[in-house]
């Protein structure tokens, strides 16, 4: 007989605010603290079952464990770069795979999460763009990226870097940046969470006038034609509407606003492209990051030499706009700015081409 | 959660919502307002709820806005927007978006309801100088193929992956792509449809010989 598989229907607990844990609890007919010790046990400490969180009763534990699932867990696989960087791959509740980049740099430990399975903006030099879409995660499949690592206790940054368009899953990822920076749950600093989008206008201004988290922006090119041949997205969003928005918005005074640039050999680093980078930003309160391109098989282009890139970061300083190049982490084992991808482990279902 | 901040939305009259395949419906909307070939509109039942894009099918000059959409099982727009008969109102946006046509040669490349933009170039009078191939599951993917067969002839093709039919090459938009030999680098290909289908394509395209420059994507986003 083959063995039977039991499906995980039951909802998971991670993802849920203190609130919602209190409701949880009440609905179980616990009292309401129940909820706060769950959201302790969950988001303070590296527990992954109901039966260690000894300090809630013995038949409270059976009632949660036989209503909900904690909702962590293990990653499959891990791959260790020789920088120190490390590339996780997480099974999603649906079957489907996704992967997660940790990169330790002296004091800063960084972790870079996905929040879809895919994509769906297919950027021309995105790996993550070439499996196409296949699913979005929920808050709690985000958290659990940070949740269930080894490192969980040293992050000191999280990014929203890895593979998905936060915007695109708007209410999952806003979930997971208040609970990544609540006091009763992870209790990171805004400061220190980063989520960054392609332009997505309607989920900037939500994420702007409700989070107060750092945003970056995938720039590319400040000329529209161009842009639009590298990410489709710019028919739609336009970068000046994008960055329009930025404009409007209130930043607050700590707020920190980045804008992605990765360099491709004489497609975007002319001097040309730092006259209007400087016309485009000339208001807007933010710096730009400079990033290698990692070549993406079967993508037409290249990255710029470091010498053209430096000359292109020192023109962007002299513009007065602040500029820093971003170091390449994790490149032999694909972990690095636009490499992440599970297309090997997609099964195609369907598709109506 | 809190809720999403409100876009611009006017109201818009249903004239018709008809099925024209099996779970794929045309909408007829009043028309007050301009639009260029290739925008789109976005569409809510509830101004409170983000609105979701959907290529305008119908030409610049044509007296009403044509959204084609399919059902979504589960979805929270398309269920509803199917039950809606004429005199119903629903909420729009303006119509916006720079997937614009040219006079040049162009391949025009769709998947499914992906098709919408170009019959609206077609419409719209940009038909000239073009090839059409349209990809879809079933010989009831093709739509409004009478329209497009009369104007282009063999220069209408249809790939049905799920099943074989007389005048439908049977295969995957891809499978004929990668059969193609010889494609002009100098013309414009465009592609509409599902993530999967725009990047898939385009890669094929590129180890064509076509400069990424001649490759314009609208995905479903």
């Amino acid at each position: 007989m083959s063995p039977v598989q039991v499906l995980d229907v039951k909802h998971s607990l991670l993802g849920k605010t203190p609130a919602e844990l209190k409701e949880i609890a009440a609905g179980l007919g616990l009292p309401a603290f129940t909820g706060n010790q769950v959201a302790y046990w969950l988001y303070k400490t590296g527990v992954t079952s109901f039966d260690e969180m000894t300090n809630i009763s013995k038949q409270a534990r059976k009632l949660l464990d036989d209503n909900y699932s904690i909702g962590i867990s293990e990653p499959e696989k891990v791959q260790v770069s020789s920088d120190g960087t490390k590339k996780y791959l997480f099974r999603t509740k649906g079957g489907k795979f996704i992967e997660t980049a940790y990169i330790p740099d002296e004091k800063r430990h960084t972790l870079c999460v996905s929040s879809q399975v895919g994509c769906k903006m297919g950027c021309l030099f995105c790996m993550t763009g070439k499996q196409g879409f296949q699913a979005h995660l929920t808050a709690g499949e985000i958290l659990n990226q940070l949740r269930s690592i080894p490192e969980r206790k040293l992050i000191t940054n999280v990014v929203f870097m890895g593979m998905g368009e936060p915007f695109d899953n708007l209410d999952a990822v806003m979930r997971a940046t208040e609970l990544l920076t609540a006091e009763a749950g992870f209790a990171l600093s805004v400061r220190k969470v980063t989520v960054s989008t392609i332009g997505i206008v309607p989920g900037m201004e939500h994420f702007l006038k409700n989070s107060k988290c750092n945003l970056a922006v995938s720039l590319h090119s400040p000329f529209d034609e161009e842009r639009r041949r590298l990410m489709p997205i710019q028919h739609v969003y336009p970068i000046k509407e994008v960055i329009d928005t930025i404009n409007k918005a209130d930043l607050g005074k700590y707020r920190r606003v980045s804008m992605e640039y990765i360099v491709f050999k004489d497609v975007n680093d002319t001097q040309r492209h730092v006259k209007e980078l400087a016309r485009l930003l000339n208001k807007t309160r933010c710096r730009i990051n400079l990033i290698r391109f990692h070549k993406v098989p079967g993508v037409p282009l290249e990255g710029s030499s470091d010498e053209t890139i430096l000359a292109f970061q020192r023109a962007l300083n002299d513009k007065g706009i602040t500029t820093t190049l971003r170091a390449s982490r994790g490149l032999d084992i694909d972990a690095a700015c636009g490499l992440l991808s599970t297309k090997t482990l997609v099964k195609q279902e369907n598709p109506d081409y | 959660m809190i809720k999403k901040p409100a876009v611009k939305l006017s109201e818009a009259e249903v004239l018709t919502n008809d099925e024209i395949a099996p779970s794929v419906f045309l909408l007829t909307l009043r028309r007050d307002f301009d639009f260029v070939a290739g925008q789109v509109l976005g569409i809510t039942l509830d101004p409170a709820e983000d609105a979701r894009l959907y290529s305008i099918a119908s030409g610049s000059s044509e007296p009403s806005i044509k959204i084609l959409y399919n059902i979504k099982p589960g979805g929270k727009l398309t269920p509803p927007l199917s039950a809606l008969v004429p005199g119903n109102k629903i909420w729009v946006t303006v119509p916006f978006g720079n997937f614009k046509p040219d006079n040049g040669p162009a391949y025009w490349i769709a998947a499914g309801t992906g098709i919408a933009p170009y019959l609206s170039m077609y419409r719209s009078g940009y038909g000239e100088q073009k090839i059409i191939i349209h990809g879809g599951r079933t010989p009831q993917s093709f739509f409004f193929s009478d329209e497009l067969s009369q104007a282009y002839g063999d220069r209408y093709v249809r790939c049905c992956s799920g099943a074989r039919s007389e005048g439908l090459y049977h295969g995957r938009v891809t499978t004929y792509l990668q059969s193609l030999d010889n494609l002009p680098a100098d013309h414009k290909y465009y592609l509409c449809g599902s993530a999967e289908m725009v990047v898939d394509c385009r890669e094929i395209l590129l180890t064509k010989g076509i400069p990424y420059n001649n490759i314009v994507a609208e995905i479903y986003f």
